[in-house]
């Protein structure tokens, strides 16, 4: 099995208000196919690990391999074009562009990677919704959907360049539970059929309970790793 | 560029959302550049028909033998006096005749030379104009027709009858609109003129001539070459005025100062003798592009300010469109094009306006006794103006937006996300 996501010794510091360590020498690696929750402490840093790891934050120290490439040091420019290739990402709050149609929010990513036509990319993004059972909201104003919906078109929208990982920060979070293990039952599928790796930050140990390995982590350190499968 | 199809499509979607504002930021532009088009076009028509007025019809080199006094006087010969303080009381004018000395050969060597368009000799005259008892002040021009008309546009300045009718009448004469007018008299009359010697010569009348001058029109008249050396007794050698003109005015300055060096003679540029015109048309493009531009950087303002909301209204869409991969560049170009569609759509309909108000303009009547020829009001509706307007519109837009647009791209996603 080859190893999608490395980290290697990454720690952070904040300057702002006072000089403060939120990470400390954090290494760890996910293989693909591999279904992996993060858990910890409210405050203890899991968020800006996960900026760090889905390259929208460089200011870090440690190096950071993604898909056999060394990211630590790129241009934003070539990060970018890294992100929208080979990263999804799942935000606690369903983040959707409120003027644009479910479909466009899906279709977005694919559109500025620009490898598919138009209507390649438009019958991938029906494919992906379809995955997530909203293919029926495809046309509404993504203003216009509830809750629940919202963040399964951010799983579409993830999903639409083929990943080689997708990353969550609290994705269920603000879901009760039923769609929050309609969701997770997405990303098992995914996982499991697809072999998509997935990092996922949680506070739900029933939800964690299920992944394939559970990170640990306190105070910027990850002090331990579990697994209940 | 599938980039940019995809980037003018997040931009228009974000204006149509805003549609209100976007149009009224749009209506600044148009304002601005509607009024720049309106200014322009008008203040040049009006340019172009005062320096016509003048410039049209003025030659480039006039060359004339002026009645002024002597520079050197005889003690400054004499080396004895030569460095003392040498005062003459009441220099009175060399008595130097009027006529230009071996005129014809000058206007030979003229012709030939490339840069000259056209030369054409003048006789001035001075005349009385007789009417039952009272003798009007006159000035009777001796010209060639046909030169005149195709240098100076005179027929432009011919009322009634035709210049033609000038060629084919060696009696006649265009009088000036001030003569007849005040003297009653109408194209096929007689009028008689008293010449400097005192005789009495009868000519006909074949047209007035206005040149929208009334000082002028008070006193001018012109006759055929031949008729004015008659007035003045002189020879056909005689010649008082040789009027020159160019191909290119920027030489006038030059040539002129070498005629008056090499021949001794007199030659006024036109620079020289209306210097006060070009001063007027520069300050009037200059308040013509100072208003437009102030418009616009309102209107610039504007822009900016809907822009800078614009961003902070869209703060989490921005944050989104950088998380799924979308550059910094990328987001830039998003709210410059945003800027852009607005300073091209209002640009467009400002010259939609500007050209419409300018033809309502260039159709309203304006008539005025001093411009014979004009009856409407002057417009340039040159090409280039509008070119200018669609520059300046997009360049204003572009400065307007691009300082928001930076905002934008600097904006960081983890920020954003965070704050949530
Ligand atoms: N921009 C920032 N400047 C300073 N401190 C920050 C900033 N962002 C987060 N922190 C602090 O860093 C720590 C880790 O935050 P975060 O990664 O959001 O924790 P988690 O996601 O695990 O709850 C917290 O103590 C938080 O207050
Ligand atoms: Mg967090």
């Amino acid at each position: 099995m080859s190893v999608v996501l490395q980290a290697k010794k990454v720690s952070k510091f904040f300057k702002q208000p006072v000089l403060f360590q939120v990470l400390k020498d954090i290494s760890f690696s996910i293989e693909e196919g591999e279904f992996v929750s993060i858990m910890g402490k409210s405050g203890c840093g899991k968020s800006t690990l996960l900026y760090i790891l889905s390259t929208m934050d460089t200011d870090y120290d440690g190096e950071l391999f993604l898909a056999g490439e060394k990211l630590t040091g790129k241009s934003g420019e070539a990060l970018a074009r890294f992100r929208n290739e080979k990263i999804g990402f799942v935000f606690q709050f369903h983040y959707l562009l409120s003027e644009f149609t479910v479909l466009k929010n899906v279709m977005l990513p694919a559109l500025k990677l620009g490898r598919k036509s138009e209507k390649e990319i438009e019958r991938d993004a029906m494919e992906k919704l379809a995955i997530l059972g909203i293919e029926d909201q495809a046309h509404k104003k993504a203003s216009m959907i509830s809750g629940g919906q919202k963040q399964r078109v951010a799983i579409a929208r993830a999903l639409i360049n083929d990943p080689a990982i997708i990353m969550g920060d609290e994705p269920t979070g603000n879901l009760d539970s039923k769609n929050a293990d309609n969701v997770f039952n997405v990303f098992k599928e995914l996982s499991v059929n697809n072999k998509l790796s997935l990092l996922i930050v949680t506070h739900d140990l029933d939800f964690a309970k299920k992944t394939d390995r559970i990170i640990e982590m306190g105070d910027g350190e990850i002090i331990g790793s579990r697994s209940f499968a | 560029m599938t980039n940019f199809k995809i980037i003018l499509d997040i931009s228009t979607t974000f204006l149509l959302s805003r549609i209100k504002q976007s149009t009224i930021a749009a209506l600044g532009v148009t304002f601005g550049i509607g009024t720049f088009i309106i200014l322009v076009s008008f203040m040049t028509g009006l340019n172009s028909l005062l320096d016509g007025l003048i410039l049209n019809r003025t030659p480039h080199i006039r060359i004339y033998n002026e009645v002024k006094r002597s520079e050197v006087q005889p003690v400054d010969l004499v080396s004895r006096f030569r460095n003392g303080l040498n005062i003459v009381h009441s220099i009175k004018p060399k008595k130097n005749q009027i006529r230009i000395h071996n005129a014809l050969p000058l206007i030979e060597s003229l012709r030939r030379d490339e840069r000259v368009k056209g030369v054409t000799p003048q006789v001035a005259a001075k005349v009385f104009y007789l009417s039952g008892s009272t003798e009007l002040n006159g000035l009777v021009n001796g010209i060639n027709v046909e030169d005149e008309v195709c240098l100076f546009n005179f027929d432009d300045y011919i009322v009634q009858g035709s210049p033609q009718d000038l060629l084919k009448n060696k009696n006649g004469i265009l009088l000036g609109a001030g003569v007849a007018d005040k003297m009653l008299l109408a194209v096929g009359d007689r009028i008689q003129v008293i010449t400097t010697s005192g005789g009495i010569v009868p000519l006909k009348i074949v047209g007035i001539f206005q040149s929208g001058l009334a000082d002028l029109d008070n006193v001018q008249s012109y006759v055929n070459l031949k008729m004015a050396q008659q007035l003045i007794g002189e020879n056909t050698n005689y010649i008082s005025d040789i009027n020159v003109k160019l191909w290119d005015m920027d030489n006038a300055v030059p040539m002129s100062a070498a005629i008056s060096e090499q021949h001794d003679l007199t030659a006024l540029d036109i620079k020289t003798a209306n210097a006060q015109f070009e001063t007027g048309t520069a300050i009037r493009n200059l308040i013509t592009y100072a208003v437009s531009i102030t418009l616009l950087i309102v209107a610039g303002f504007g822009i900016y300010n809907i822009l800078n909301m614009f961003i902070y209204e869209k703060m989490n869409d921005i944050a989104i469109l950088k998380a799924t991969g979308f550059s910094g560049l990328d987001v830039k170009l998003v709210f410059i094009s945003q800027a852009l569609i607005i300073g091209f759509l209002g640009g467009l309909l400002g010259l939609i306006l500007g050209f419409g108000v300018s033809v309502l303009i260039s159709h309203a009547p304006f008539e005025t006794e001093a411009l014979p020829t004009i009856k409407t009001y002057p417009v340039n509706f040159d090409p280039l103006f509008y070119v200018i307007g669609v520059v300046f519109a997009i360049s204003s837009t572009f400065l307007a937006g691009y300082l928001p647009a930076r905002k934008a791209e600097q904006i960081d996603p983890v920020e954003i996300i965070r704050g949530q």
